[in-house]
C-alpha cells in the first residue's frame, strides 16, 4: 500500500504529481490510499512514499486534463482513485476518452457534469448584501456549495466585479476580494455575514411581481432551483406563499368578466396629467392670492361625483377638497346616508380659494359667473375622464356650473335631471349652507333633508349599478 | 395619488412586463469589467439567477420603462382601455436599480421594454438614454436587451444597437390577419421592415468588424422575438411555418412562444380560457427540431394533426414524425450517419454525439446506449444495436398507445 497526500480536497497539483510518480512506476490502482491533508489515514498503508520513476513525464490528452481539473473537485471520496485509474487505462488504451461508452469514463464524466453544475448554481445563488466599513461599501455573502469549487470559481466573481470590494464565506473556505488582489481564508460561518439588506425587499418585491400566477410550474422551478439552496436566497421565503394563492389569483382572473372599456384611454394617467396641468392654472385671477389648486380627487372610475363649490381655508392650505369643517359634515352626511366617499369622485366647481382678507382671517367669497366659466374647462375634463352616472351638484354655484344656467336649488332639488351623455343629474344643497343657519330645528330639519337626498342618490347609482 | 416609491413602480412595472416569456442572457460577446470604471461580465452562456414558481428564470430584471400606452392591443394588460394601475419610472431610477441589484449577484442585466408614451421616437430615446447611462456613465459590462419600437426613427434604432446586447421586436401574433384584429395599431410589414433593418444593420457592422478591429459591436447576442399562442386560431403548422421563414429572413437568434395567459380586466375580444401549457411546449420542441435536428419545416408540420394543423399534446413532436414516418426505422445504431441518428425519438444531440465518438471504438450493444443517454425506453422500437434487433415492434399497429404515457389523473383544478 502506499499513501498519496494531497494539501487540500481540490489539490490537483498535488493530484497529478503523485498520479504521475505512481504511474509511471507501475503502481496498481489498488494499492494506493488518497489521503487529503492529514485525516486520519488508512491503517494498513505503509508510510513509504510513492516510488520515484526513472522516466520524466508521459502524455495524456488534453481532454483528460480538462475533466480531472473538474472531477477533482467533487466531494466523492473515491474521486482520486478514479481519476487515477483512468490515467492507467489510457497508457493502454490512449483512445478511451472518446469511448464515451466506457463505463469508468461514464462515471467520472458524472462527476465533472455535478461539478461544473454546482460552479453554475453558486455564480448564479450566491447573494451579496452590502456592509458599511470605514473604506465604503463592501459586499459579503454566505453561500454553502456541495463540491470543493470555491477556490476554482473566485476567478469569475473577480471578472464580473471587479471595482467591488466583496467577500464570499463558505464552511470550507472564505475568498476576499479589494479590488485589486484575491486573498483566502478559513471556512466561516452563517453568522459572520451580515444579516439584512434593504434592497432585498425591493428585490423580493420584483420576484413577486414577476411571476405569473397562471402558468403555475413548481416542478420545472424545484428542478433549476432545488430546496437545498432556498434558506440563502432571500426571495425563496415568498415562494409558498406564491404557489398557495396562484389558482386563487388565476380564478379571480377568469371569473373577471370582460367588460367592455369604460373610458376612453388610460383613465388614471390622463387624471394625473390633467391634475399636473391644473397645478399651473391661470385662467383667472383667483390663483394669484390662493395657495395651491384644490383639484377633484377619488377613483378615477367612480360612479358617483359631488362637485362643491370651491375650497375653504383649510382645504386651501391642505390641496385636497372638502376637509374643512363643511367637508366633515358632507362626510357624516354622506355616513349617515350609506354612501361610500373613498368610492365618490369629489371635487369642486372652482379649483382656487376666492376670499378677502380680514385681520388674521380669510374670509370666504361667493365666485363670480367669470370664475366659475373659466374654471368648467376642468371640471368638464373631470367629467369626460370619470363619466360618471350619477352627478350631484352641491349648492348653487355647482349646479350653475354642471348645467351652464343659473337655477333656483328649491325648484330643482329631490329629482334626476337627465344629461346629455346618458348620466343623471341631482342638485342639492352645499354642507355649508347647513353649517350657516342659525335656527337649531330650521338646521336639524335641513340636515335631515339632506341626508335623506344622499340616500337616494346612493340608491341611484346602486340601482344603476 | 400619492407618490409611488420606487418599490411600488418596480411591482407594476415588473408584473407588466411578465407576459414578455424572454429572458435569456446568453450568446453575447465574452467581456468582463476588469480594467474597468463599473462592474459586469458576460461569458457566452447566461446565468439563471433565480427561478419563479411559474418555472421560468429570472436572469434579467426585465421591466418596463412605464405601463401607460397609446394603443389598444386586446391581449395585452397594458392597452389603453385597460384599467391597470400607471406608473412611469424615470432614467435614473432605472439605472440605479439595474447596477443595485446586478451589484448583489440578483441579475446578468437588464431587459427594457416599454408601453408607447408621446411618440414611438420619444419612447424609444428614454430606452436608449438608459442603456447610455448604463454603458457610459457607469461602464456597466452586463447585459442589455432592448425591445425595439418598429416606428421609431431608423437612427435611433442604431443607436439602440450599440449599446444593446440584444434587441428584440415581437411579431406578437402568428397571422396578419390575427394581428389586425387584436393589435389594430401594429403594422406586421413595419414589424418586419424593422427586423430586416436590423439584420442588415448587423450584418453591417460585423463586415466592418472583420476590417477593423475596433469597429463597434452593434447587437452581439443578436434579435429575437415573440409570438403569442393560443390568443387567435392559428394552428400550429401555421405556427411553425411562419417561425421558420422568421429564421430565415431575419437571421433571428430565437423565436419565443408564449402561451396566452389569462390577464386581469380582459379584453371581451379574447378567450377566456388559456391554451394549455403543454401546447407551447410542443411548439419549443418543435422549434428545437428545426433549430438543432435539421428537420425542415415542412417536415415538422407533417408531425401535426391533418385536420387540426395541431402538434399531439400527449407525444413529443418528434415521437409523432418518427410514428409517420415508420418506414425509414429501425434505424442502426452502429452504422447510421448523424441526420439519422437525430431523428431517433429519444437521442439527443448529446447522446448523437456521445455515440459517433465511441462507435469508433467498439460496436455499440444496448447496454452501451443506455449508458449514453437517459433512457432507451423510447428509443428500443427505432433502433438496431448489435445484440437488439425491434423485429416488429416499429409495424405494429398500436405502437403510438405503447407509446402514450400513461395520463396522471386529471387534476381537479384545470
Amino acid at each position: 500500500m502506499y499513501r498519496a497526500s494531497l494539501a487540500a480536497p481540490d489539490d490537483f497539483d498535488g493530484w497529478r504529481a503523485a498520479a504521475r510518480g505512481l504511474a509511471l512506476a507501475g503502481v496498481d490502482p489498488a494499492d494506493i490510499v488518497w489521503q487529503v491533508g492529514d485525516d486520519g489515514g488508512d491503517l494498513f498503508a505503509s508510510d513509504a512514499p510513492a516510488p520515484v520513476a526513472a522516466q520524466a513525464a508521459f502524455a495524456v490528452p488534453r481532454a483528460f486534463v480538462d475533466l480531472a481539473q473538474s472531477a477533482i473537485l467533487h466531494c466523492d471520496p473515491q474521486r482520486f482513485a478514479l481519476l487515477y485509474a483512468l490515467l492507467v487505462q489510457l497508457r493502454d488504451r490512449p483512445g478511451t476518452m472518446e469511448d464515451k461508452a466506457d463505463p469508468l469514463l461514464r462515471r467520472i464524466e458524472g462527476l465533472a457534469k455535478a461539478v461544473r453544475r454546482d460552479i453554475h448554481k453558486m455564480r448564479a445563488f450566491v447573494r451579496f448584501r452590502a456592509l458599511e466599513d470605514g473604506d465604503g461599501t463592501r459586499f459579503v455573502a454566505w453561500f454553502e456549495p456541495e463540491q470543493h469549487i470555491v477556490r476554482a470559481n473566485a476567478a469569475f466573481f473577480v471578472r464580473r466585479f471587479a471595482t467591488m470590494r466583496w467577500s464570499i464565506l463558505t464552511p470550507e473556505a472564505s475568498i476576499h476580494w479589494d479590488g485589486e488582489t484575491l486573498t483566502q481564508g478559513p471556512g466561516a460561518a452563517r453568522d459572520d455575514a451580515p444579516g439584512d439588506d434593504p434592497v432585498e425587499e425591493i428585490w423580493k418585491g420584483y420576484y413577486a411581481a414577476i411571476f405569473n400566477p397562471a402558468r403555475l410550474k413548481v416542478g420545472a422551478m424545484l428542478s433549476e432551483m432545488p430546496k437545498k439552496y432556498w434558506r440563502n436566497l432571500p426571495e425563496a421565503t415568498l415562494i409558498p406563499a406564491l404557489v398557495a394563492g396562484a389558482q386563487a389569483r388565476e380564478a379571480a382572473m377568469i371569473a373577471t368578466a370582460p367588460a367592455p372599456a369604460k373610458r376612453p384611454g388610460n383613465a388614471m394617467a390622463a387624471w394625473t396629467a390633467l391634475r399636473e396641468e391644473a397645478r399651473g392654472c391661470t385662467r383667472c385671477p383667483l390663483h394669484g392670492p390662493a395657495t395651491q389648486t384644490v383639484f377633484g380627487e377619488g377613483p378615477v372610475d367612480a360612479p358617483l361625483f359631488f362637485i362643491g363649490e370651491q375650497p375653504g381655508d383649510q382645504e386651501d392650505m391642505a390641496g385636497r377638497p372638502f376637509v374643512g369643517p363643511a367637508g366633515q359634515l358632507f362626510d357624516a352626511a354622506l355616513a349617515e346616508a350609506g354612501v361610500d366617499r373613498a368610492r365618490a369622485y369629489v371635487t369642486n366647481a372652482v379649483k382656487h380659494f376666492k376670499y378677502e382678507p380680514r385681520g388674521k382671517r380669510r374670509i370666504h367669497q361667493t365666485p363670480q359667473a367669470g370664475e366659475v366659466q373659466a374654471c368648467r374647462w376642468w371640471l368638464e375634463q373631470e367629467l369626460a375622464l370619470v363619466r360618471p352616472r350619477v352627478i350631484v351638484a352641491l349648492g348653487a354655484t355647482a349646479a350653475r356650473a354642471l348645467l351652464g344656467k343659473v337655477v333656483a336649488i328649491g325648484k330643482v332639488r329631490g329629482s334626476a335631471i337627465p344629461l346629455a351623455d346618458g348620466a343623471e343629474a341631482w342638485v342639492t344643497v352645499h354642507p355649508s349652507y347647513l353649517l350657516r343657519l342659525p335656527d337649531a330645528t330650521k338646521a336639524g330639519e335641513e340636515r335631515a333633508r339632506f341626508v335623506a337626498e344622499l340616500r337616494v342618490v346612493g340608491e341611484r347609482v346602486r340601482g344603476l349599478g | 395619488m400619492v407618490a409611488l416609491s420606487t418599490r411600488q413602480k418596480l411591482e407594476i412595472l415588473a408584473d407588466a412586463a411578465k407576459y414578455d416569456a424572454s429572458c435569456a442572457s446568453s450568446g453575447t460577446s465574452k467581456r468582463d469589467s476588469r480594467g474597468g470604471k463599473g462592474i459586469g461580465s458576460t461569458e457566452g452562456m447566461g446565468i439563471c439567477h433565480a427561478y419563479a414558481p411559474d418555472g421560468r428564470c429570472i436572469s434579467l430584471l426585465k421591466i418596463l420603462l412605464t405601463n401607460s400606452c397609446i394603443f389598444d392591443c386586446h391581449y395585452c394588460i397594458n392597452r389603453r382601455s385597460s384599467d391597470v394601475r400607471r406608473a412611469r419610472f424615470t432614467v435614473q431610477e432605472v439605472v440605479d436599480l439595474t447596477l443595485s441589484f446586478y451589484r448583489r449577484n440578483y441579475i446578468e442585466g437588464l431587459f427594457l421594454s416599454s408601453g408607447i408614451i408621446a411618440s414611438s421616437d420619444y419612447t424609444m430615446e428614454q430606452m436608449v438614454s438608459v442603456a447610455r447611462s448604463l454603458r457610459e456613465e457607469h461602464d456597466f459590462r452586463g447585459y442589455i436587451h432592448l425591445k425595439t419600437i418598429p416606428d421609431a426613427d431608423p437612427e435611433l434604432s442604431h443607436q439602440a444597437g450599440l449599446f444593446a446586447d440584444r434587441l428584440s421586436i415581437n411579431v406578437e401574433l402568428p397571422t396578419q390577419a390575427g394581428l389586425e384584429r387584436l393589435a389594430p395599431e401594429k403594422d406586421g410589414g413595419r414589424i418586419e421592415g424593422a427586423m430586416a433593418g436590423m439584420r442588415s444593420a448587423m450584418e453591417d457592422m460585423g463586415e466592418a468588424r472583420r476590417k477593423y478591429r475596433h469597429a463597434p459591436r452593434f447587437a452581439p447576442a443578436g434579435q429575437s422575438t415573440q409570438m403569442i399562442v393560443g390568443a387567435d386560431d392559428a394552428s400550429d403548422s401555421a405556427i411553425i411555418t411562419r417561425a421558420s421563414s422568421l429564421y430565415d429572413r431575419h437571421r433571428l437568434r430565437r423565436v419565443y412562444y408564449s402561451a396566452f395567459s389569462p390577464i386581469p380586466s380582459p379584453s371581451a375580444v379574447l378567450p377566456l380560457k388559456r391554451p394549455p401549457l403543454l401546447r407551447e411546449h410542443r411548439l419549443y420542441q418543435s422549434d428545437w427540431m428545426m433549430r438543432f435536428y435539421g428537420y425542415g419545416a415542412d417536415e415538422v408540420a407533417s408531425a401535426t394533426d391533418p385536420v387540426t394543423g395541431c402538434l399531439p399534446l400527449d407525444i413529443d413532436p418528434k415521437l409523432a414524425w418518427a410514428l409517420r414516418h415508420r418506414g425509414i426505422f429501425p434505424v442502426d445504431v452502429n452504422c447510421a450517419p448523424r441526420e439519422m441518428l437525430l431523428r431517433v425519438p429519444g437521442l439527443g444531440v448529446k447522446a448523437v454525439n456521445r455515440i459517433l465518438a465511441s462507435r469508433r471504438h467498439r460496436r455499440l450493444r444496448l447496454d452501451d446506449v443506455a449508458r449514453l443517454t437517459t433512457s432507451i425506453k423510447k428509443l428500443r422500437p427505432f433502433l438496431i444495436a448489435s445484440d437488439w434487433r425491434p423485429v416488429q415492434l416499429a409495424d405494429q399497429a398500436d405502437l403510438r398507445r405503447q407509446m402514450t404515457p400513461v395520463p396522471a389523473q386529471l387534476d381537479l383544478f384545470s
